[in-house]
């Protein structure tokens, strides 16, 4: 009986020491977690989410403060992904998929105050001092945030348009199709 | 010749004998004709005449942009009035940039680039070039600018030339046509294209069910050495490339390769045509032949129509519609797709206009499926639509693109074959359409990651620059100090 628990003791404290030197001297400064869920997450530093960008939205996820849902832009496939890597159930059905949409520079009112340039994380305003700015809806994500600085109201976000490039069949309507 | 088993396929009602004995009519020139700056597959065409401009017929007025790409011609003689958005014949019934010329009536030729003498000892890359110039492109149906395909010796090893006269399509006959009536014209343009490509064998692949066809392309290929006429069966989808490489030769082309990579270039015997124009006369692709058939139409037939041409014009010329509002389409049924309306104009890849009654389409309502299978046999391409179609309609697309969507060639055998009516092949081109869009999604979100990356460094570069340059003055406007080797900082 003594042997026993003073066999398990002895084993308790090795391992416990074991570890305690491990966890000092291996230690991971930045959570994994953390990388691979920035890595998933579009990386395109919007803010829709409440955070300042996509990598203290991913620590937020990490520490379970923050719900899988939390990123507009990547939808329900994100917000899937997100919940599977985390180990969490999600409920995606109120996940609403959001209309991708683009800034669009009204040019009659616009003054060439280049604010929304300064707020563009991928560059895609362009424009000079006084000179009407535009737009390069290729690589504008839809994060909205030169509309909110515009001065004039001059940028409103509009949906992608529907182009002969872009545009594909829709689903066949279910009523034709019994079961 | 030993021909090779293909799977699947579907024996639908041809029906082309509405139109195949109707010899080829030139469509009289219409006032004002409107042409789409994108004919083709690739990137579209850019103007190059502007508003009010006088264009000679066959002249430049929109330049090739980028690597697969095809210009643009005037197809008669006159005056540029317009330059705008018109829809487009296309499902969507979306705009597309298009010219509008209205016609001078003199149908004069521009100065034309000169023929190529002796094409058959020309290099290969002038020929490529001229056909690239003259804004060839795949005519059937496909519209892959034809010069690419003619280029593709650099890349790949090549030994056969297959020349596609399968015409698998029921109601359409325009090659069927052209081969009847101009098959001299068109042997020269596959020993031009045969040359293009230094290929040691060509096959002229012709559906057994066009008998008068196959007898003048055999008559007018009779002594071109390596040269052979084959009828092949009737089966549909015999004009598909991979389908019709595989009965002939026996190669399949691997998922998501070319025909290229197995030793094969198909071109279609229209293409021929219009290569022999552009290279024996310098004659830019401004018109093509277009099947008008179905029991919408008054008069059936094959039409020569200039590029441009309103499909309302073509109808009328011949005859009209019989009745109120029928199906119409460009192309042909099996893999046509609906015009959004008659007023949307002829273009390089419109191979058939077809306006169909109700007992023609016999559209039904969709019953449940009783899982029999017949759409597993009918599919050329070796799916399981049955299984695909639960996937898609449950928007299961990850599911789906494993069981292979994205390999459907979209040529509605499964939908044509299955009892319960089932829109198989519209689910289909809604998967592909949507995995297409997620994967379009996917590629901007990379590039714009890259941007904010990049944007991102520049900004601390920006930042340490400026501290740098802040400092750097603040140690310029401080007193001189006595040891002149100590860092800046310190001189606060």
């Amino acid at each position: 009986m003594l042997t026993a628990v003073g066999s398990l003791a002895m084993l308790g404290v090795t391992f416990g020491t074991l570890l305690g030197i491990a966890s000092r001297y291996l230690r991971v400064d930045e959570n994994p977690l953390e990388a691979e869920l920035e890595a998933l997450l579009p990386g395109s530093q919007c803010g829709q989410c409440g955070f300042a960008g996509c990598k203290q939205a991913a620590s937020a996820l990490a520490a379970g403060q923050a719900k899988p849902t939390l990123c507009p832009p990547g939808g329900r496939a994100l917000a899937a992904a997100l919940a599977e890597r985390l180990g969490v159930s999600v409920d995606l059905s109120d996940t609403e998929e959001l209309e991708p949409e683009v800034a669009f520079v009204n040019e009659d009112i616009c003054i060439g105050c280049m604010r929304c340039l300064q707020d563009c994380s991928s560059d895609a305003l362009v424009g000079g001092p006084k000179q009407i700015h535009t737009v390069i809806t290729d690589i504008c994500h839809g994060c909205g945030k030169c509309a909110k600085v515009c001065p004039t109201e001059a940028i409103e976000m509009r949906p992608v348009p529907i182009t002969l490039a872009n545009w594909h069949w829709h689903k066949p309507d279910p009523r034709q199709y019994m079961n | 010749m030993k021909l090779f088993r293909i799977r699947g396929g579907v024996h639908p009602e041809y029906r082309k004998e509405l139109a195949s004995e109707k010899a080829i009519v030139a469509m009289p020139l219409p006032r004002l004709l409107r042409v789409p700056l994108q004919q083709h597959v690739g990137a579209p065409a850019e103007p190059v005449v502007a508003i009010g401009d006088t264009v000679g017929k066959g002249q430049l007025i929109a330049r090739a942009q980028g690597a697969v790409s095809a210009p643009v011609h005037a197809p008669t003689s006159g005056a540029v009035v317009d330059i705008a958005n018109l829809t487009a014949p296309h499902p969507s019934g979306l705009p597309q940039r298009t010219i509008v010329i209205e016609s001078d009536g003199r149908d004069a030729w521009a100065e034309l680039p000169p023929p190529i003498e002796d094409p058959l000892s020309a290099s290969p890359r002038e020929i490529a070039r001229r056909v690239g110039e003259c804004g060839i492109v795949g005519l059937g149906g496909a519209t892959f600018p034809a010069a690419v395909k003619l280029d593709l010796r650099s890349r790949h090893e090549l030994d056969i030339l297959v020349m596609n006269g399968a015409e698998c399509e029921p109601y359409l006959t325009c090659d069927d046509r052209l081969m009847r009536e101009r098959a001299p014209e068109i042997i020269d343009g596959v020993r031009i294209m045969a040359h293009a490509l230094g290929v040691d064998r060509v096959i002229i692949a012709i559906e057994s069910n066009k008998p008068q066809a196959l007898e003048s392309m055999t008559r007018a290929a009779a002594g071109v050495a390596n040269l052979s006429v084959i009828g092949i069966p009737t089966r549909y989808p015999m004009g598909s490339e991979r389908h019709l490489v595989q009965a002939l030769t026996g190669r399949e082309t691997p998922a998501r390769q070319l025909t290229a990579d197995i030793g094969v270039v198909v071109h279609n015997v229209g293409t021929a045509h219009a290569v022999h124009q552009a290279v024996r006369y310098g004659r830019p692709l401004i018109s093509r032949v277009v099947t008008v058939s179905g029991h919408g139409v008054c008069e059936p037939g094959n039409v020569e129509v200039p590029l441009g041409t309103m499909v309302s014009e073509l109808i009328a010329f011949r005859g009209g519609l019989t009745e109120e509002a029928p199906r119409l389409l460009t192309g042909g049924p099996m893999m046509g797709q609906p015009l959004p309306s008659l007023d949307v104009p002829v273009i390089k890849g419109t191979s058939g206009i077809l306006a169909l009654t109700k007992e023609e389409t016999r559209i039904q309502p969709a019953q449940a499926c009783i899982r029999c299978g017949s759409c597993v046999s009918a599919c050329p391409v070796g799916l399981v639509p049955v299984d695909m179609v639960a996937l898609v309609r449950k928007d299961n697309l990850d599911e789906a693109a494993a069981a292979g969507v994205m390999d459907c060639i979209s040529c509605g055998s499964c939908a044509y074959i299955c009892p319960a009516h089932i829109p198989l092949v519209q689910y289909f081109n809604y998967a592909k359409g949507r995995l297409n869009a997620i994967q379009r999604d996917e590629q901007k979100r990379d590039r714009v990651k890259r941007l904010v990356e990049a944007r991102a460094a520049r900004m601390a570069k920006l930042a340490e620059a400026k501290r740098a340059a802040m400092a750097a003055r603040k140690a310029a406007a401080a007193p001189p100090k006595p040891d002149p080797d100590s860092p800046p900082a310190a001189a606060q």
